[in-house]
């Protein structure tokens, strides 16, 4: 196994990114991440990038994208139509062969020019489900009640889960959902899709995100701390919702065990769940206990970009590594309905 | 920029048919039929609706068998407006119903009043739309059934019709925002100027703008030029076939690949006023624009490009047109 380390981060999610196309507001975001480690475009030896032209209905704006790394002579690249995570699985898988020591990974969303709720919709089976267009909402509130009336958590617990990303939001600058509530003040909001309260939704944003990755000595070459991978891996669960038991993740479970998330302590969590519940399904999965800070960033459910949330968690918990603040972190990402698919990456300062 | 953002409705529309198989064709044959059909696993559960493959264990399936129209709900939640794709034209409880003699659940409407009449386990009898022809929504919804309320599994009649295909159209609505370059070109078109933007690093102008140069990967300069409305045809080619989106062109005609003066890249554009047999590489052209009172913010605003003529274009620089190499080559 080559050790594979993240180097450098950056991101930028808002509620609306209206003035800016999607290359027009990566550009700066792939330059800041390059430049913390000053290497060129030329310099990087392989890039992957996730995206969905769904979102914002642009047809083939990945490629426009493509045009913002410089790829002139022509790079050797990849995309992939998922969250930003496993396009970083991709590079991850590109760097152990080890023709190539840098990487440059790069994934964006912009949901606003649509409705996102309903855009989802579309991910669904196609003859029985998608011709209804039940909404991401729906489908998840639906999960939830399922939670709750077989007392695998409370309404009070999802509250405790929505009140500590606010009051953890309120220090992260990329942050949307950052006016802290109290648990109580949360169980007193009506609901938005019952049992499912506004505090419990994501909070829509638009943006992207990249990371630099390196290989061995090449990564403490160019990082004061990097944050080594030490283990990395995904699955899915079935995409039939009927077939499936939505209290739990099976797919997070078993990603977390071969990830090797229970082999040690860990200090910090950044958990790609977009609902309150969405948390209490990944924590119970990951085994995480309560030495364990989750989400210190505010966490998806703080500020929610579609196929760069998952991204952003690994950065998130790379740079309280490189920073120094952590030791060893998980980050997790999740595609699909009712956290149907999941990747899991344990990552570690030395 | 002190502009508002410009904004313009944009819908995607997939007119998809999709082929069915045997098993989804048989469950959406059932339901034309008034009958619904489930899919027995290996290990005897029956799987509704169900799928020629078991997502858990991959095993091919093929028994089908006719489960109830009576049901109860596994979780459920309210849909106080119905959204414009959904087939409920009331507000509505989604629902997870598993069919007596199902095991599994299937997503469907209930439709009552209000979530007050909704609770998980509650009993529902499926209801019909009147006119059906094998597709999920030949379902019009669930509704409350008594406690001891059991329907009766149906069979479907021998020698009717298989359901082969099911139209499933997907149509989303956006509001499509242009960003930052492409807003300042759209603007000047409507003053019948055309607008580039240029590489910090190498000085090539692209046309239309994107607020990116791809040789250098950099953000292009904030100020954009302003290019001539003449230029040349690097290439074309004749179109003989009448393209079906396009009923304005009549064949032949010809699409040609314009550099303007002082672009480093070409794009498309329709020939005007010119026999295709005597269009040339390297002819001079210019814009056809619209009449003043037809101008909007849009690149339709030039009909196409019309001979100068002027001498042709001896193109003996190919450096100016997109062939310079990258800053970043070493």
């Amino acid at each position: 196994m080559i050790d594979v380390a993240v180097v450098a981060f950056a991101q930028r999610q808002e509620p609306r990114i209206d003035t800016e196309s999607e290359v027009e507001f990566m550009v700066p975001l792939m330059n800041e991440a390059k430049d913390a480690v000053g290497l060129t475009q030329q310099q990087i030896g392989f890039t992957c990038s996730g995206s969905s032209d769904f979102l914002a209905g642009q047809a083939f704006s990945f490629v426009m994208t493509i045009d913002g790394t410089g790829p002139v002579p022509p790079i050797s690249e990849s995309h992939v139509e998922q969250d930003g995570a496993w396009a970083l699985y991709e590079a991850w898988v590109k760097l152990q062969c080890g023709e190539v020591d840098t990487a440059l990974v790069y994934s964006y969303g912009k949901s606003s020019p649509g409705s996102l709720r309903d855009v989802l919709a579309t991910q669904m089976d196609p003859y029985y489900v998608a011709p209804l267009w039940p909404d991401a909402f729906a489908i998840e509130a639906m999960a939830a009640r399922l939670l709750l009336e077989r007392g695998v958590v409370s309404e009070q617990q999802l509250a405790e889960i929505a009140s500590r990303s606010r009051a953890h939001a309120a220090s992260n600058p990329h942050a949307i959902r950052t006016t802290p509530k109290s648990a109580a003040e949360i169980l007193a909001e009506d609901y938005a899709v019952a049992p499912l309260r506004p505090s419990d939704l994501p909070a829509s944003a638009d943006g992207g995100a990249v990371v630099v990755l390196a290989a061995g000595d090449r990564a403490r070459d160019l990082c004061e701390r990097p944050a080594w991978i030490r283990g990395i891996d995904h699955r899915s669960d079935a995409h039939t919702l009927g077939v499936r038991d939505l209290t739990q993740s099976m797919s997070a479970r078993i990603a977390a065990e071969k990830a090797g998330v229970g082999t040690d302590r860990v200090d910090i969590a950044e958990l790609h769940a977009p609902f309150s519940t969405s948390e209490a399904v990944l924590s119970t999965a990951l085994g995480l206990g309560d030495d364990t800070v989750i989400n210190p960033s505010g966490g998806a459910q703080a500020a929610h970009t579609m196929m760069a949330s998952g991204l952003i968690r690994i950065g998130e918990a790379a740079q309280r590594i490189s920073r120094g603040e952590a030791d060893r972190a998980v980050a997790t990402a999740t595609s699909g309905p009712c956290l149907q698919q999941n990747l899991v990456a344990v990552l570690e300062g030395e | 920029m002190a502009d508002e953002v410009l904004r313009a409705p944009l819908v995607l529309e997939y007119p998809f048919t999709r082929t069915t198989g045997a098993v989804i064709g048989a469950f959406l044959t059932g339901l034309r039929e008034g009958v619904v059909l489930g899919v027995r696993r290996s290990d005897g559960s029956v799987m509704c609706p169900p799928l020629e493959y078991d997502p858990i264990t991959s095993e091919s399936l093929s028994e089908l068998v006719p489960v109830s129209t009576t049901g109860t709900v596994q979780t459920w939640t309210w849909n106080g407006a119905p959204r414009p794709q959904q087939p409920f034209s009331r507000p509505f409880a989604w629902a997870m119903i598993t069919l007596d003699g199902a095991d599994t659940p299937l997503l469907h409407g209930v439709l009552v009043d209000g979530p007050d009449q909704m609770r998980t386990g509650m009993r529902v009898q499926l209801e019909w739309r009147p006119q059906r022809e094998g597709h999920i929504t030949d379902i019009a919804g669930f509704l409350p059934a008594a406690e001891s309320a059991t329907g009766s599994p149906g069979a479907v009649p021998a020698g009717v019709e298989e359901v082969r295909s099911v139209r499933t159209p997907i149509r989303m609505e956006y509001t499509y925002t242009p960003g930052r370059a492409l807003s300042q070109y759209l603007r000047a078109m409507k003053d019948r100027r055309i607008l580039g933007d240029q590489c910090p690093e190498t000085g090539q102008v692209f046309v239309p703008p994107r607020g990116v140069s791809s040789i250098a990967g950099k953000a292009t300069l904030p100020d954009l030029v302003e290019l001539p409305d003449t230029g040349y045809i690097e290439s074309f080619n004749i179109t003989r076939v009448p393209i079906k989106m396009r009923p304005d062109l009549t064949p032949p005609y010809v699409s040609a690949w314009i550099v303007l003066d002082g672009a480093s890249v070409g794009f498309m554009g329709l020939g005007m006023n010119v026999a295709p047999e005597d269009v040339r590489v390297g002819m001079r052209v210019r814009a056809v624009w619209k009449p003043d009172d037809e101008l909007e913010m849009s690149a339709q605003n030039i009909l196409g490009w019309e001979p100068t003529g002027e001498p042709d274009e001896v193109i003996d620089d190919y450096s100016r047109v997109g062939r310079l190499q990258g800053a970043g080559e070493s």
